[in-house]
């Protein structure tokens, strides 16, 4: 299962490249060095340094940890994900659809009330095929929802993917956007929409 | 890549992003960077030659005796061979750190000023990004050689390294999520794979830049910090840390012996 899991990471990061050398620095030594780099820093930014288990996992092993401790992560971020009140996993496609190219958000010292916070999923997706600036660190999402099956299991899958993508893949590099509180549960429902809606651009 | 010429890297990033927004299409983008090179390679168009005279003039008013790692006042090649480690400040130290410590402890100027004046805002030059122009052209299509000789050299390059890796903030990123692979892009723009010494190398040796749509010069405390070891995509410089970048800097700057210095 990881293996495979791993595979399907690799071919659609394509090609993480390994480092040259593995030098050893203790996390303590690291975590001192952080903490001495941001000790005038705000309490925003303050916030920002410190690592949940998870980041400091993946961290220490370069997103490639031993067989314990990706099953630990599986667990750890299967555990931490809320659904809306309402209970909908399928929100508004046209929302998402607009937000998905939105990078604005949970930026330093530049939060703006009432702005929405964009999950920007093109710096990293191929969605619509009528948008062309779109990243490739992620697979293409193109086409996601169309000839399958729109029950309530993928519809739930795909929720879990967007609000906490380690949940499914440890170490993946895709944000934990509902998990680490960048999107709000019903935003994540609106990406889902985006993905499965066969109204959706995406599956146009 | 090696330019026997004085010349300020022009931002393909920024370019590319103003075009995304624009919604133009590439032959369009070309033809512009096209005629921005044409007027950054020309030394009375280029607003970077201005940075480097502030520079210069700044320089010459109380820290001619700075020792950038070759001696008291010898800036010449100075800017090639750091971050080096500095016995009077028992640190390894990047070019603006060391500058920052100079002016403090030549000027009077806390360090914390320095830290916080890293970045021009349009129509507002920065002492600091002036100073350091002026000290990398000084180093022009020469060598890059870090010293690297000092344990605390090497472990620089070791913590560096791992801050590479290290994953926080609300998007979990690191530099590797972004710099860690092969033709990966963010939108349209290309990503440099920094795990790749020449890639690295190229990197290191073009800066300070000149970037057109921040009409300022940027140097790598800039990038480092919009990036950030908090690295949010979408980051503005600002909250830097003072003492992270130079680890990250030296460990890409080691791999970069090979190149040479072009601004
Ligand atoms: C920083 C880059 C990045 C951003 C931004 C990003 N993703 Fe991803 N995404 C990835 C990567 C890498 C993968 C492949 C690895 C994995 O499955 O976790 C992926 C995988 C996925 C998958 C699983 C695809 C499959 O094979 O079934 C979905 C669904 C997805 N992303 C949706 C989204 C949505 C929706 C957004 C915006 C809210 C988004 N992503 C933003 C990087 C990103
Ligand atoms: C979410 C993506 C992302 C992350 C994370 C990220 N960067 Fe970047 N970085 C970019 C983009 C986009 C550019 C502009 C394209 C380019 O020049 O390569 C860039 C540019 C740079 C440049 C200038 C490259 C050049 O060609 O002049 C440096 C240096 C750099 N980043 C270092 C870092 C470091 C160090 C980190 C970690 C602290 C980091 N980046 C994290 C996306 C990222």
């Amino acid at each position: 299962m990881k293996t495979a899991l791993k595979m399907s990471a690799v071919l659609a990061a394509c090609c993480v490249a390994l480092p040259a050398t593995a030098q050893e620095v203790s996390s303590e030594k690291l975590d001192a060095v952080i903490e001495a780099a941001f000790a005038n820093a705000s309490a925003d930014v303050k916030n920002r340094i410190y690592q949940d288990e998870t980041q400091a996992v993946c961290s220490k092993y370069r997103d490639n940890p031993p067989d314990e401790l990706w099953d630990a992560v599986l667990e750890r971020e299967q555990a931490n994900i809320a659904y809306p009140e309402s209970d909908v996993l399928m929100g508004d496609w046209q929302v998402a659809m607009k937000e998905a190219n939105n990078g604005y958000g949970w930026r330093i010292g530049d939060d703006k009330p009432g702005r929405v916070v964009g999950g920007n999923c093109y710096a990293c997706h191929q969605l619509a095929p009528d948008e062309v600036a779109y990243g490739n660190l992620g697979p293409s999402l193109t086409g996601y929802g169309k000839d399958r099956v729109i029950d309530d299991q993928l519809i739930k899958a795909t929720y879990d993917k967007i609000y906490n993508a380690q949940a499914v893949l440890p170490c993946s590099q895709m944000p934990r956007f509902g998990a680490n509180g960048f999107l709000t549960p019903e935003q994540v429902a609106d990406y889902v929409a985006m993905l499965l809606s066969p109204d959706s651009p995406v599956n146009e | 890549m090696l330019q026997p010429t004085y010349r300020f890297r022009i931002s393909t990033w920024l370019t590319a992003s103003a075009f995304v927004i624009a919604g133009t299409n590439a032959a369009l983008s070309e033809s512009a960077l096209d005629k921005y090179h044409e007027m950054l390679s020309d030394p009375f168009s280029n607003p970077a030659w201005f940075a480097v005279d502030r520079g210069e003039e700044l320089w010459n008013t109380g820290l001619q005796d700075c020792d950038l790692g070759l001696g008291p006042g010898v800036v010449e090649g100075a800017y090639a061979q750091m971050p080096r480690y500095f016995e009077d400040a028992g640190r390894v130290m990047d070019a603006d750190t060391r500058i920052a410590w100079c002016r403090e402890t030549l000027q009077g100027i806390p360090f914390a000023q320095s830290a916080g004046q890293a970045f021009s805002d349009k129509g507002k030059f920065s002492e600091m990004q002036d100073l350091t122009a002026f000290v990398a052209a000084q180093s022009e299509d020469m060598p890059i050689q870090i010293p690297m000789d000092h344990a605390k050299e090497k472990e620089a390059v070791a913590i560096g390294e791992e801050l590479f890796y290290r994953r926080a903030s609300y998007l979990d990123y690191s530099c590797a999520t972004c710099h860690g692979n092969t033709g990966s892009r963010i939108r349209l723009q290309e990503l440099s794979q920094m795990t790749d010494p020449e890639q690295a190398g190229a990197v290191m040796a073009s800066w300070p830049t000149y970037r057109v749509s921040h009409e300022t010069v940027r140097t790598t405390r800039t990038s480092w910090c919009r990036d950030g070891i908090l690295a949010d995509v979408s980051g503005q410089p600002r909250d830097c840390p003072d003492d992270a970048a130079p680890h990250v800097g030296l460990s890409l700057a080691n791999a970069s012996s090979r190149y040479r210095v072009w601004i």
